[in-house]
């Protein structure tokens, strides 16, 4: 017969505010196998953990519940403490009565209800307990990052320096990412270019540095200190190491009418091409769908070109195999489509553009060659509004509810730069808010507008209008309290940021969760924010949420940090509540095998004793180091054989049992 | 045909291909042939083979795969899809089996007949597109199409998943009558969550837990049942209340989805007359919608869309919006 103990926790007023705890108290006392109830301001505390370790001595406790925050907060700490008690760990259970009941109810007495239903949940469950031993797994010391912008980058060079091997895997041809687009950043205005490439040349020559372009991460198994991933690295129809970047193949091409992804369409590219001048590696790559060799069999100029013979039309996709103790995630944004905001004529009106188009105008090394100039008649603009928050903090389905953080200050900038370079410009910010929160970030904002005169507008633009060769932009002025109707020459769009659309493939690869707008879900908001909630994964950049070129850099440290410290280790305690098969219930029919993401389960043929009956039966045997406790094989299977300790079929069906009571 | 079958299965036990033959015969009224194990050609006397052989033999070579020696099954078409879904379950032995695929002009439902007023019957043959039906009050007639039984109306194909010989059937036939599978699931999901309520309280209230479903259903081969286990309280929480056959059924319908292949047995058996295939039938229909079309048993080794993950899955918030009609 167990002997449980309950310790029902106030967290402050955070519970008891709202749960009567020492009804609770009362309640629990009188469950079956109850030996000793009391309530605390904080059981979490070294003064809660005390009394928990002194009641389980006194009392002679084989198993408690804690009915405090959820266990994902707790549970590990009065594990320890039980464990320091002298009872297993695993004879502990939490009955979340915080997240799942104080928080979320304002009525005292439903939620005192419902508190004590959760407690006598936890009590039969933890009366089905029974001891559990962890055991230990290996750390491959080795980080994959996914993504090679500036987030990953980072991420891989602080990961490297402190002695670890990494590879990094990059989508597109070049490492780099979008910071790589970006012409001058702000507050400093520093140019993009100056500080990133020389981490780029830095991350290529890092002796413990791999990187993997023009390549995706194909499949992802084992678990965290034992990742085994696939990398696809596609043809580049290019010998890496016959090129020497001469450029005379790009030169000569003469398929040239492929829009320029970098330049984000404002010019074309040849068919073999390097996306920028400074990419790394400086090899290029052919655009198989664009190329007359590939779509017709016909011309090889590159080829013949070529004095180094490294154009290799018969390439093929290679899968390299590696394993990981750590992945990072780090694979950046992108600008959301405008296709549903038509009112901004953004589809037909070339001289209406996004803020990283801009980027790209703006840039010496962009299709414009930095000259500030209309893409529809090339002549430069007299005068230019800048729309802030295009889909972003957008109350209906098309657009996104955030913030995207970074356009009220890039505005600042390009208003500033623009002011600066041609102060006969006439610029027009509209805007909902300015949000300015960063170190001198703020000083930039009032600099635009009171040292280069940028007019600021608080309010929206319901249209833009083509007029001739002009453009005309209805707005409000809502502290003037009046319509605006103005004609210019450009409009920007500081449109809403979304994470890359791969992440959702990406994410579901590695078991990693995203909210609702595909960014990727941190651990603890506060607590554990460069780390996902799925054990050896961490994140790294805009992936995880908006945020500018400074908190990019510095969540890369972090994360890399989060890495290193995993690294480090020797070797990984597993989790025991692991699956475990009864070959007499098991049928041998393999959906248990079918459903398992981490390949613990196998099948063998093997003798049994079916009380009295011998016979040799296919049966399920699941590998205990591989298997993670995740529970798919016991609800696929069909007899019930298959059972997760800790959390057996009986344990949740004498929880619903007390719920429902 | 009956005689062709009998003939090769003597040939096949004489030569000593097969040691044993899974057939069916005569039973003890004129319309319930039984399935039987035939172990010389003396016994194939009593061998049967007409429209109310509806019995589904793939799950009893389980039993038969276990036993010494080659065992010869006859498989009507949609039989063969049940033998299919149990190879890739590693249930039935595949190498040990000796499959004659027979033609099927559709099984009857002899209670559609009795419904029409016919009583006291001896013996039925077909003749043409009509039932001869000898009763102790003369000879009556009806028409073959509509003594079909349900599953029949609705054929999913005439053609054999697996065999190593055809009798009376060509490869590649095409399918016989075809309605709409799903018309039934569909008016369940017009209703509102009441009505289904209703609907299914009263048809599952008159099961008797013969277990008839159970012990038919090729899917439902568990070497222990979680309803006759002690591991689990699944038999008594299956008892608890006034609507005590809800479990069992729901239970067994989750337990088989996604490896049902909409055989139609469970209804064919249930001498109350529950139509317990719709529970099966809408797990098909929602598998088919959410994940593309599906039928278990087509193939041995294909990864069926419930223990299979890909990206071009369906989202959870998309089941939800399409889950039926609330």
């Amino acid at each position: 017969m167990q002997r449980i103990g309950v310790f029902v926790c106030h967290c402050g007023t955070n519970i008891a505010a709202t749960v009567d705890v020492a009804r609770v108290v009362e309640a629990a006392a009188k469950e079956p196998g109850v030996v000793h109830a009391e309530d605390y301001q904080y059981m979490c505390s070294e003064a809660g953990q005390l009394k928990i370790r002194e009641a389980i001595k006194e009392k002679n406790l084989t198993g408690i519940v804690v009915c405090s925050c959820s266990p994902r907060m707790h549970e590990n700490t009065f594990r320890q403490a039980a464990e320091r008690a002298g009872i297993n760990p695993y004879m502990v259970e939490i009955a979340n009565i915080r997240e799942h009941c104080s928080w979320i109810h304002k009525d005292i007495e439903e939620a005192t209800e419902k508190a004590v239903i959760l407690a006598r949940a936890a009590i039969a469950k933890v009366t089905l307990n029974a001891p559990l031993q962890s055991g230990t797994s290996r750390v491959v010391k080795r980080a994959l990052v996914i993504g090679g912008g500036i987030a990953g980058i980072q991420t891989a060079l602080d990961i490297a320096d402190a002695g670890y091997e990494v590879d990094i895997v990059e989508k597109t041809p070049s490492i780099g990412g979008r910071m790589s687009q970006l012409d001058k950043t702000f507050p400093t205005l520093d140019c993009s270019a100056c500080i990133l490439t020389p981490k780029m040349v830095e991350a290529a020559a890092h002796e413990k540095i791999t990187i993997y372009t023009y390549s995706e991460v194909e499949k992802v198994s084992g678990f965290v200190g034992d990742f085994q991933v696939d990398i696809r690295k596609k043809a580049r129809s290019v010998d890496m190491s016959k090129c020497t970047g001469c450029g005379v193949c790009q030169e000569k091409c003469p398929s040239k009418k492929t829009p320029n992804e970098f330049n984000r369409g404002l010019n074309t590219r040849s068919a073999i091409y390097t996306p920028f001048a400074q990419a790394i590696p400086n090899v290029p790559v052919i655009d198989r769908e664009n190329c007359i060799k590939f779509k017709t069999g016909k011309c090889g100029v590159c080829s013949k070109v070529c004095q180094a013979g490294a154009i290799d039309y018969e390439q093929k996709d290679e899968i390299v195999t590696q394993n990981y103790g750590a992945i990072v995630v780090a694979t950046g944004f992108d600008t959301i489509k405008l296709d549903k905001f038509d009112e901004y004529s953004y589809s037909t009106s070339p001289d209406v553009i996004t803020s990283l188009e801009l980027e790209r105008i703006m840039n010496a090394a962009g299709p414009t060659k930095g000259h500030l100039e209309r893409m529809s008649d090339h002549k430069p603009p007299k005068s230019m509004v800048f729309i802030q928050c295009v889909g972003s903090r957008c109350a209906d389905k098309r657009g996104k509810s955030y913030c995207s953080k970074i356009c009220c200050m890039y505005t600042a900038k390009h208003a500033m730069l623009i002011r600066d370079k041609y102060p006969g410009v006439e610029v027009t910010v509209f805007y909902i808010d300015v949000r300015t929160p960063g170190k001198n970030f703020d000083e930039f904002y009032r600099r635009a507008v009171e040292e280069y005169g940028v007019n600021y507008i608080k309010g929206q633009v319901g249209k833009v209008a083509e007029k001739g060769d002009k453009l005309l932009v209805q707005g409000v002025d809502l502290i003037d309290n009046k319509r605006i109707l103005m004609e210019t020459d450009m409009v920007v769009l500081a449109t809403a940021i979304e994470p890359n659309p791969d992440v959702r493939k990406i994410a579901t690869m590695l078991t990693a969760s995203i909210d609702t707008n595909n960014f990727l879900t941190e651990s603890h908001a506060k607590l554990r924010p460069v780390e996902s909630p799925t054990a050896g994964i961490f994140l790294s950049g805009v992936c995880q949420g908006p945020k500018d070129i400074p908190e990019t850099v510095a969540q890369a440290g972090a994360a890399a940090v989060k890495v290193v410290g995993l690294l480090a280790k020797d070797h990984l305690v597993t989790n025991p509540c692991v699956a475990k098969s009864d070959e007499l219930l098991c049928n041998g029919c393999s959906s248990c095998e079918k459903v398992c993401p981490y390949g613990a389960i196998s099948y063998e043929e093997r003798e049994v004793n079916d009380h009295g009956i011998r016979e040799t039966r296919r049966v399920a045997n699941v590998n205990s180091a591989l298997c993670q406790g995740c529970g798919a094989c016991t609800v696929a299977c069909p007899s019930g054989a298959m059972d997760l300790q800790g959390f057996s079929n009986r344990q949740i069906l004498a929880e619903v049992d007390a719920i429902c009571k | 045909m009956q005689e062709r079958l009998v003939e090769r299965a003597k040939e096949l036990l004489t030569d000593g291909t097969v040691v044993r033959v899974l057939g069916w015969k005569q039973g003890d009224l004129g319309y319930n042939p039984e399935p039987a194990y035939f172990n010389s050609p003396e016994e194939l006397a009593d061998f049967v083979y007409d429209g109310f052989c509806g019995a589904n033999l793939s799950k009893y070579m389980i039993q038969a795969g276990k036993m010494e020696g080659n065992t010869l099954v006859f498989l009507k078409p949609c039989d063969t899809y049940s033998f299919n879904q149990l190879i890739k379950e590693h249930r039935v032995n595949r190498e040990k089996t000796y499959i004659i695929g027979v033609g099927c002009k559709g099984t009857l439902d002899i209670d559609k007949i009795k419904n029409a007023g016919i009583k006291g019957i001896e013996s039925i043959s077909q003749d043409g597109d009509m039932l001869k039906i000898q009763t102790i009050y003369g000879e009556k007639e009806f028409p073959f199409d509509d003594a079909l039984l349900e599953r029949c109306t609705v054929c999913k194909g005439k053609t054999h998943q697996v065999y190593d010989e055809l009798i009376g059937a060509q490869e590649g036939e095409e399918a016989g009558p075809k309605g709409n599978r799903f018309e039934m699931v569909e008016k369940l999901e017009a209703m509102t969550p009441k009505e289904r309520f209703a609907f299914w309280q009263n048809e599952l209230s008159k099961c008797i837990r013969c277990n008839a479903c159970r012990n038919a259903c090729p899917a439902c081969s568990c070497l222990k049942c979680v309803f006759d286990s002690n591991k689990f309280d699944s038999a008594q929480k299956a008892n608890v209340d006034t609507f005590e056959e809800q479990m069992f059924h729901v239970i067994r319908a989750f337990h088989v989805a996604g490896r049902c292949t909409d055989c139609g047995e469970c209804s064919r058996v249930c001498p109350q007359g529950i139509p317990l295939h719709l529970l099966n039938r809408k797990f098909i229909k929602d598998i088919n919608e959410f994940y593309g079309p599906y039928q278990a048993g087509e193939d041995t080794d294909s990864r069926a869309p419930l223990t299979d993950y890909t990206f071009e899955d369906v989202e959870p918030s998309v089941v939800t919006e399409r889950g039926g009609k609330h």
